[in-house]
């Protein structure tokens, strides 16, 4: 971080994205039009799960505008192989045929049997009601637990079973550390299913390339590299003709990360018919065509000493995948098996998840992708063991904590931190939130009997960013190519092109790559352009998830503009008639040491390196370098959280007063947008702890299959959010930077929850399943005052992760 | 087919249209507004808010037939003679967008609360954009671009 005088790496340059967004001149996919383009509309089964029997789509052809209606068996057969996943978690996981249409059974609500393909978006979507399709109902299961009982109904008949996998890690010895424990919590927890919304929609257009047979790929991706390949690889197109790219995205958040039915169908289609073609996706659609994210039910046990030191702990999960694999699906939960242990030292561990096939939409990565589960796991536990042991929950954190430490360390789930200083982030928080000033305020309210209780929660959390290093990749299944590309070049006036691998769709990486590069290269921001999301213009990248893009593809840009330094240098001293070691370089002028005035502006040095008459001896012309960094080591951010709830005790209705966040996530390239990162996902988080969950009826409805159904918090439900950092570089790349744009997501579910439950805690209720909603949480205090007052058989509907049946009644329960 | 004159953005355009055409479809298909977003096919989102008579209203919700003959503003006529609206500007330095896709409907519902409410406080800025949901920013920039846009002069 030293190595350069840093003038606009940490400062609030605005962002250069803005312009063009708000005056509504952004490229959206859905804007794209091209010359002859027809559309396409998916039918999707109306039922969970049932034979096709036949399928007519003979009116649905006669139709005026309607240009092609087609079926599996007209499109299966055009594809090299099915939709891939590509997180082979075990060697025998059960991996079943996912095709873009549904052949012979649909397996969930709004699996796609039929596509018409038709002049315009208003007839292909008219034509659908006239397709007749004969259905033969099956039996329907949506529950993890019945769907692992012998006698259940098959998702996969050929697999006789609905477990894909079972992976185990383990690590000490638990069963010793749990045998001589003084105490010993035990507890079930639900992540309920969410449905990510990114609030444009998805959206595809193939445009078939006359001159090379090949296609253009416009697509609402974050990953437009990762695409390329695969949707040649499974649509039969030579990669080097696929070219894709990701316009504006509006959002992602994980539920763009994926290899979609409709993506290859575009494609097939232009093939078919030689013409553009294009989808839209709506919001309802989206509901059931887009990867869901999160669906465990986690069962935690966490061993400690009387004063509430951790011995052990077990973790078992059971990981709901849908009814196919998507790309990453059967890795997410299996990923957040290295984050259980949390921020805490201890050194038994066993994790055990179970990959379990259900008749509904896969799930696949959402903001966090398996840490919000994991830290929603720890952090909870912790505040359950803090009552056990009779201390307060920021005591029995710092019981636990890793001194602080600035080399990778070891944890019990076998992996290396990079750098930890938890104490320092509890400690700022507990005085930005002014703690002692909260609990005085809850005393009151508790000696008054006021009927709206005060919560203060927390969580301390960690997480896992950066996907990279390519050899740990590869050793959990996930194949490996985890660089980032980078390439920088001075153009002959003196400004700068950068290339980069990463795929922004919200996250103003053309803002903070200009300043990594005009840094280095002593320039200005707006000398530079970013250059990106274009498989022609950004032939190499790895594109953008799991909080990747500033730790690996931002460090490559740092890498190469260095590079291009280096080089110039060497152009600098034959000009300068120096030698190269005497050469300086400030403010983006070369000069020779102890004598300032004989000197070269870098763009200088850039035209002549671009005119190629007067170079070094045997040097190429141009200034144009190239970096792919594989960093050595993942990055784990941490923080630590304080949510402020009020709860109605009268009405169970909560409120999020206040929340503080002291998060640590390195040296900050442009702390507006690392604010921004945090808002965004500690808002998500609470959306999970207190509003949203997708349900599903028991014969496969999704109940909240639109917006209307679906609770997304708006401005009133979401507090004003108070935040700090503390700045603990990370070992694992040359800027020490770490990545922040999940930790919000991960840090403040559990700070939620445990906030409403600190609420009630004189009211004697110790859990509440997410979302808090007004029905639960009223439920919850009815139940411990029922128990309390002696009776044994106290309705347990209130605590849904206690019972096996747990989600019957949850339909009613978050309107 | 019904014949509809309508104003958009300082401009008359006539088109014949289907009646169920919905008015954010005649913007972005017929129109070519690529800045009049879509979000929702339940009027939750806001992403295609609008200016009708300098009321804000969802697009989707009205049909284009319903707009004959009125005055539409979207996103995209905000800027006079290359100068944004303060509203714009208030977004953009207060960094109240990430993806910016819930933009145009934010700033078109904030120039309608702002006319309605020139000088909200924070509770009442979070309940009049109710209607609008961002995915990306938590909300706590785009309070604050109102905020600062409600100290200049707003139109
Ligand atoms: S498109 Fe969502 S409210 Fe209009
Ligand atoms: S900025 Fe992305 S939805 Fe609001």
């Amino acid at each position: 971080m030293t190595e350069q005088a840093q003038k606009y790496v940490g400062g609030g340059v605005p962002r250069k994205e803005d312009p063009a967004l708000v005056t509504g001149k952004a490229t959206w996919t859905d804007n794209i039009k091209l010359p002859g383009m027809l559309h396409f509309a998916l039918l999707r089964s109306p039922m969970a799960h049932a034979k096709i029997t036949n399928i007519d789509a003979s009116e649905a052809l006669a139709m005026p505008g309607v240009q092609a209606v087609y079926t599996a068996e007209d499109i299966n057969n055009d594809m090299a192989a099915g939709l891939p996943c590509a997180w082979l978690v075990t060697e025998d996981m059960k991996s079943p045929v996912h095709q873009p249409l549904a052949k012979d059974e649909v397996k969930h609500l709004g699996d796609a049997v039929a596509v018409v393909v038709a002049d315009d978006r208003y007839v292909a979507k008219d034509a659908l009601e006239y397709i007749d399709v004969d259905y033969e109902e099956l039996p329907v299961v949506t529950k993890m637990e019945d769907a692992l009982k012998s006698d259940s109904p098959l998702v996969h008949e050929e697999f006789g079973t609905n477990e894909c996998y079972t992976w185990p890690l383990a690590t000490g010895d638990v069963d010793e550390a749990f045998k001589n424990a003084p105490v010993i919590v035990k507890e079930r927890y639900i992540q309920q299913r969410l449905l990510p919304t990114a609030i444009e929609c998805r959206a595809v257009v193939a445009n078939p390339d006359p001159v090379n047979g090949g296609f253009t790929v416009y697509t609402a991706t974050q990953i437009p590299h990762i695409l390329k390949s695969v949707l040649a690889g499974i649509c039969g197109v030579p990669e080097q003709k696929m070219r894709v790219v990701a316009p504006d995205v509006g959002g992602g958040f994980g539920s763009k990360l994926n290899i979609y039915a409709e993506e290859a169908l575009a494609v097939v289609l232009a093939r078919k018919l030689g013409v553009p073609v294009k989808w839209v996706e709506e919001r309802s659609e989206n509901y059931l065509a887009t990867t869901h994210g999160r669906d465990q039910i986690q069962d935690l046990e966490i061993a400690a000493t009387s004063e509430g030191k951790i011995l052990g702990l077990k973790v078992k999960l059971l990981a709901d995948m849908g009814a196919y694999l998507q790309i990453f699906t059967p890795g997410i939960p299996t990923f957040g098996g290295f984050m259980f242990p949390g921020v805490y030292d201890f050194e038994n561990y066993s994790f055990e998840c179970k990959g379990v096939f259900t008749n509904k939409t896969p799930t696949d990565a959402y903001r966090g992708a398996g840490r919000p589960e994991a830290a929603y796991g720890i952090e909870r536990i912790m505040d359950s063991l803090a009552r056990e042991v009779g201390v307060a929950p920021e005591e029995i954190r710092r019981r636990n904590f890793y001194e602080p430490f600035d080399e990778p360390t070891e944890t019990p789930a076998g992996i290396q931190y990079d750098s930890f200083n938890l104490q320092g982030a509890l400690d700022k928080v507990l005085e930005l939130a002014d703690y002692e000033g909260l609990r005085a305020e809850q005393k009151r309210r508790r000696d008054d009997n006021d009927p709206v209780q005060l919560g203060i929660g927390f969580s301390t959390y960690t997480e896992i960013c950066g996907l990279a290093p390519s050899q740990v990749l590869a050793a959990v299944g996930l194949g490996g190519a985890g660089w980032e590309a980078a390439t920088v070049r001075m153009l002959a006036s003196g400004t700068v092109e950068v290339v980069t691998g990463t795929t922004p769709h919200g996250q103003g990486h053309v803002t903070s790559w200009s300043q990594i590069a005009a840094d280095v290269l002593g320039v200005t921001p707006d000398d530079v352009e970013v250059l990106h999301g274009d498989t022609a213009i950004s032939p190499l990248g790895r594109d953008t998830y799991g909080s990747r893009s500033l730790t690996v593809g931002g460090v490559a840009v740092h890498l190469a503009a260095g590079k291009v330094v280096e080089k110039a240098k060497k152009i600098a001293a034959h000009m300068l008639e120096a030698a190269e070691d005497d050469i300086e370089f400030e403010n983006g002028t070369f000069s020779v040491a102890g004598s300032p005035d004989q000197n070269v502006s870098m763009a200088t040095v850039a035209g002549e390196a671009f005119l190629g008459i007067n170079l070094p001896e045997g040097m190429e012309p141009n200034l144009t370098e190239d970096s792919s960094f594989d960093p050595p080591n993942f990055t784990y951010p941490f923080g630590a959280h304080i949510c402020v709830t009020e709860v109605d005790t009268e009405t169970g209705f909560v409120k999020v007063r206040d929340y503080f966040a002291v998060d640590d996530c390195g040296p900050i390239i442009n702390p507006i947008i690392a604010d921004g990162q945090i808002h965004g996902g500690i808002a998500q988080g609470l959306a999970q702890a207190i509003y949203e969950e997708a349900i599903y009826d028991e014969d496969g409805n999704l109940v909240t299959g639109s917006m209307l159904d679906y609770l997304i918090p708006g401005a009133p439900e979401i507090p004003h959010f108070t935040l700090d950092r503390t700045i603990t570089p990370s070992p694992s790349n040359p800027l020490g930077v770490k990545g922040i744009g999940e930790a919000g997501t991960i840090g403040s579910p559990p700070a939620a929850v445990n906030s409403v439950i600190d609420a009630l805690s004189t009211h004697g209720v110790t859990h509440i399943d997410m979302p808090t909603s007004p029905m639960k949480v009223w439920t919850a205090i009815q139940n411990a005052k029922g128990e309390r007052a002696g009776t044994r058989d106290a309705d347990r509907s209130g605590r849904p992760a206690q019972a096996t049946d747990n989600v019957d009644e949850k339909g009613s329960e978050s309107l | 087919m019904r014949r509809i004159k309508v104003t958009v953005d300082g401009k008359t355009h006539e088109h014949e249209v289907e009646p169920r055409l919905l008015l954010i479809h005649y913007l972005r298909e017929v129109l070519g507004i690529g800045g009049a977003h879509s979000g929702c096919d339940t009027s939750n989102c806001g992403a295609c808010t609008i200016l009708m008579n300098g009321e804000s209203v969802k697009s989707c919700t009205v049909l284009a037939v319903q707009a004959d003959g009125e005055d539409i503003m979207t996103v995209q006529g905000l800027a006079k003679n290359g100068e944004w609206h303060p509203v714009q500007t208030a977004f953009h330095e207060a960094h109240g967008l990430q993806c910016g896709y819930c933009t145009p409907g934010m700033i078109m519902a904030t120039i309608s609360l702002l006319k309605e409410k020139p000088n909200p406080s924070e509770e009442e800025i979070r309940e009049g954009l109710e209607g609008n949901l961002c995915r990306c920013t938590g909300y706590e920039n785009i309070v604050k671009a109102v905020k600062q846009a409600a100290g200049s002069p707003v139109s």
